[in-house]
């Protein structure tokens, strides 16, 4: 089909995709089999499974029944999985499946009925409401036409046809979308910024930052990977409204598959003429190109984002200027994050009176989380904003597994905190998290159980920041390598009360005089810790003890002489030979053994060799 | 031989710089570049990218050494990445990069005599439904435990030199 020069033209294109192509979307008279093929579907062997599918289809003469690659269907614990939807509406989930389990799929669920062990009923999203996931899963992420035919560059028409620059800023305004990156910054207002700031060159830009860099944050790889082209359109949208008519994506290197689906998408919707020059018939020019980052959690703050775009190290500037007045070469810049980009064209096609519906008041519509770390069903959900840590864990996320007890929730990355058990009911938002010494930062959520011990979780994010901070100011570059420091300290047994005092003062101090959103945030998981955790950091610095037993410095390994029938096993497996006798008479007359505290490496080799389970951890 | 070879290697990156549209900002792109066809980044290389793009060399080694996925020191032919993501730690990933020292004989950031293998920690790559995650090139292997490891690394040595 040739390049859609009007929105008929795009109605048209839209038909045609769901007769042919994209008939999947709406056609409930064949069984459809999608199989989810983002990076962890594709690690998890999603590629074999799919082969075999269509391989076992064709060999048997399946008739009316069509395979479909999908982005990211959410259920990453279940991966590879095959979504079924039959023609009766009824819908079932192969779970955890290789390549020939997939044809058993075929040959015995398909065409003998026999449900075998794969087959799982559909759990549903339950609490979920899927806006900026709404077509992850749903279509063929490197196929333009089934985005059209789910009413993809609708939006995009729509503003360029019937709504004026100032209109479609308006609408954002009034749909009340904050930025999902993290700061939660009003995403109308910013794009005001844009429209009203001019350079004498007339040059403005559109950036999208999908430098996800949070560890155990992956919403917005699978974005790009399951649904690239609304980032595209939603970036279109925001270069009509400001006036700008290029745009860049900067994405992680680590993402290769988010950059093959972003290369295909934006082909794709330069041939449709959906983007370059005259899109839709308009005098409205856009394109976009993408910029590969290098490895620097720091390229996520924005005025660093664009110091890495010239080409430079990744070094924040200092503000203002602000991006929206000087940005990328120095011209008004407007910058936003992969998820809301997924949300604007869905704002823009059912209003924000709809968006508003969802949410809360202060902060309307919804939030994708990262859930995992000691959890059931780890995967991408999204909830609306309000929703409690507690629904989010149990309800969404199936509690967690071996029953143990729920200790801790981790939000927000390196940036944010550690939320305990007794503040489970905190609705998520991004003012009641900062309230409780956390943040939403990207949407990260790591649950941790009784054995995480919280001195080293903070030591952990500690040794990311202090990898990470690129540098450029004092507090951030050596504060936080003293705050690591002192926590090493403490998880090797040396600390002192002093250090917890020492711990509080200096992480105040960095927050309140760091450059970037980065040293601003850093002691972030240790102050939170201090906060909720004390006993835990009194209980290594004075006891010397770690609870959860995760400090293997602090454990001690003990004889309990009431079980000890002197066999010497223990002391011949021993790699140091800090198991002696004593001249204590246990059992059939032989002698107690004792661990000496001074020689042992606490390597536990003593422990499953005794018989009688006589040596205990403490 | 070796240095017919590096001429070329040369080649095909100066190729590269002058088919691009600008060389405004285009450092970052060219060290990519260059990385993927030298394997790695050595001064020589720096100095020759420094010229071509007119830019004091000292700005070509400040954005090499800031950011981490460029590299000066050369990896091996299997370059073994553990993911050290929050949910991949939680779940043992720190054991796991110890057993592969243990097993490959190098720690973390080193690479093998034999250049067969290089080992490192690398950041989340946002596969934590599979954790603990190991990368061997572009091999993914999910929720490793300690038993795997010996069983991946015998897999790449059985196929050793050999492309």
């Amino acid at each position: 089909m040739a390049k859609v020069k009007s929105i008929s033209d795009l109605t048209a294109y839209k038909n045609a995709a769901l007769a042919g192509d994209s008939k999947h979307i709406v056609d409930s008279s064949i069984t459809r089999l999608y199989v989810g093929m983002a990076t962890c579907g594709v690690a998890a062997g999603a590629a074999d499974v799919m082969a075999a599918l269509q391989e076992e289809i064709d060999k048997n003469g399946v008739k009316n029944t069509i395979v479909i690659p999908t982005g990211c269907i959410g259920m990453c614990y279940a991966e590879p999985m095959v979504e079924i939807r039959h023609p009766d509406g009824k819908t079932v989930f192969a779970s955890g499946i290789n390549a020939d389990d997939a044809r058993k799929v075929v040959t015995d669920y398909l065409m003998q009925k026999q449900a075998g062990e794969f087959i799982k009923p559909n759990v549903g999203y339950g609490k979920q409401v899927r806006v900026a996931l709404r077509n992850c899963g749903n279509i063929n992420p490197e196929n333009i036409c089934d985005y059209v035919a789910v009413g993809g560059y609708e939006a995009l028409a729509k503003c360029l046809t019937s709504m004026s620059r100032e209109g479609v800023i308006e609408e954002m305004k009034k749909s009340g979308l904050r930025g999902r990156g993290g700061a939660g910054f009003p995403t109308g207002v910013k794009w005001e910024f844009g429209f009203k700031n001019n350079s004498p060159s007339g040059k403005k830009y559109i950036l999208c930052n999908a430098d996800e860099g949070d560890p155990g944050a992956f919403m917005d790889r699978a974005i790009l990977e399951g649904d690239p082209h609304s980032v595209l359109e939603a970036m279109a949208i925001a270069g009509y409204a400001v006036g700008a008519d290029e745009g860049v994506i900067y994405t992680r290197a680590e993402y290769p598959l988010a950059v093959e689906r972003l290369n295909i998408a934006i082909g794709q919707a330069v041939e449709k003429g959906l983007l370059g020059e005259g899109i839709m018939g308009t005098d409205f020019n856009f394109t976009i190109s993408i910029s590969m980052g290098a490895g620097a959690f720091v390229c996520g703050e924005e005025t660093a984002l664009i110091n890495s775009l010239q080409g430079q190290r990744g070094e924040p500037r200092l503000r203002p200027p602000f991006p929206a007045q000087k940005g990328l070469w120095y011209e008004p810049t407007v910058n936003n994050n992969v998820e809301t980009y997924a949300m604007v064209p869905a704002i823009i096609a059912k209003g924000a009176d709809w968006f508003r519906t969802i949410g809360t008041e202060r902060t309307p519509g919804t939030k994708v989380f990262a859930l995992a770390g000691k959890i059931n069903n780890v995967g991408l959900i999204e909830v609306p904003i309000g929703t409690t840590l507690k629904e989010i864990v149990y309800e969404v996320g199936g509690g967690l597994p071996g029953g143990k007890a729920l200790k801790s929730i981790q939000t927000g990355g390196p940036s944010g905190g550690c939320i305990p058990v007794e503040l489970q009911d905190t609705p998520v938002d991004f003012e009641t998290l900062n309230a409780i010494g956390s943040m939403m930062g990207s949407g990260g959520m790591v649950v941790l159980d009784e054995d995480d011990c919280m001195v080293n979780i903070a030591k952990f994010y500690l040794d990311f920041t202090v990898e990470e901070s690129c540098g450029k100011c004092t507090p951030c570059r050596i504060g936080n390598t003293r705050l690591y420091e002192i926590l090493d300290k403490i998880t090797m047994g040396h600390g002192t009360e002093q250090d917890l005092v020492e711990l509080r003062q200096l992480g105040e101090v960095i927050k309140d005089t760091s450059l970037c959103g980065l040293g601003n945030s850093a002691p972030n998981p240790v102050l939170s810790t201090l906060n909720y955790f004390m006993d835990e950091y009194k209980a290594h610095v004075i006891d010397k003890k770690c609870p959860a037993g995760a400090c293997t410095d602090l454990l001690t390994y003990k004889v309990v002489p009431a079980k000890c029938f002197g066999c010497t096993l223990c002391a011949r497996v021993c790699p140091v030979n800090c198991i002696h006798t004593v001249d204590e008479i246990v059992g059939n007359n032989k002698k107690l053994h004792v661990i000496d505290q001074n020689e042992c490496i606490k390597c536990g080799a003593c422990v499953p060799k005794c018989p009688t389970k006589a040596i205990v951890v403490e | 031989m070796a240095q017919t070879n590096e001429k070329a290697l040369y080649a095909q990156l100066d190729e590269f710089i002058d088919g691009l549209p600008t060389l405004q900002g285009a450092l970052i792109t060219v060290l990519h570049k260059a990385q993927g066809i030298f394997g790695f980044l050595p001064v020589e290389v720096q100095n020759h990218v420094a010229k071509k793009l007119d830019i004091p060399a000292s700005k070509v080694y400040g954005v090499v050494t800031f950011y981490s996925y460029f590299t000066m020191t050369k990896k091996g032919k299997y370059r073994v990445n553990i993911c050290m993501g929050t949910a991949c730690f939680v779940l043992g990933a720190g054991d796991i990069l110890n057993e592969f020292a243990k097993e490959i004989g190098v720690q973390s950031g080193g690479t093998t005599e034999d250049e067969l293998f290089s080992l490192d920690a690398l950041r989340c790559v946002g596969a934590c439904g599979l954790a603990p995650v190991v990368m061997v090139n572009e091999k993914v292997y999910g929720k490793v435990k300690k038993d795997d490891v010996k069983g991946i690394v015998d897999e790449f040595k059985a196929k050793g030199g050999v492309a």
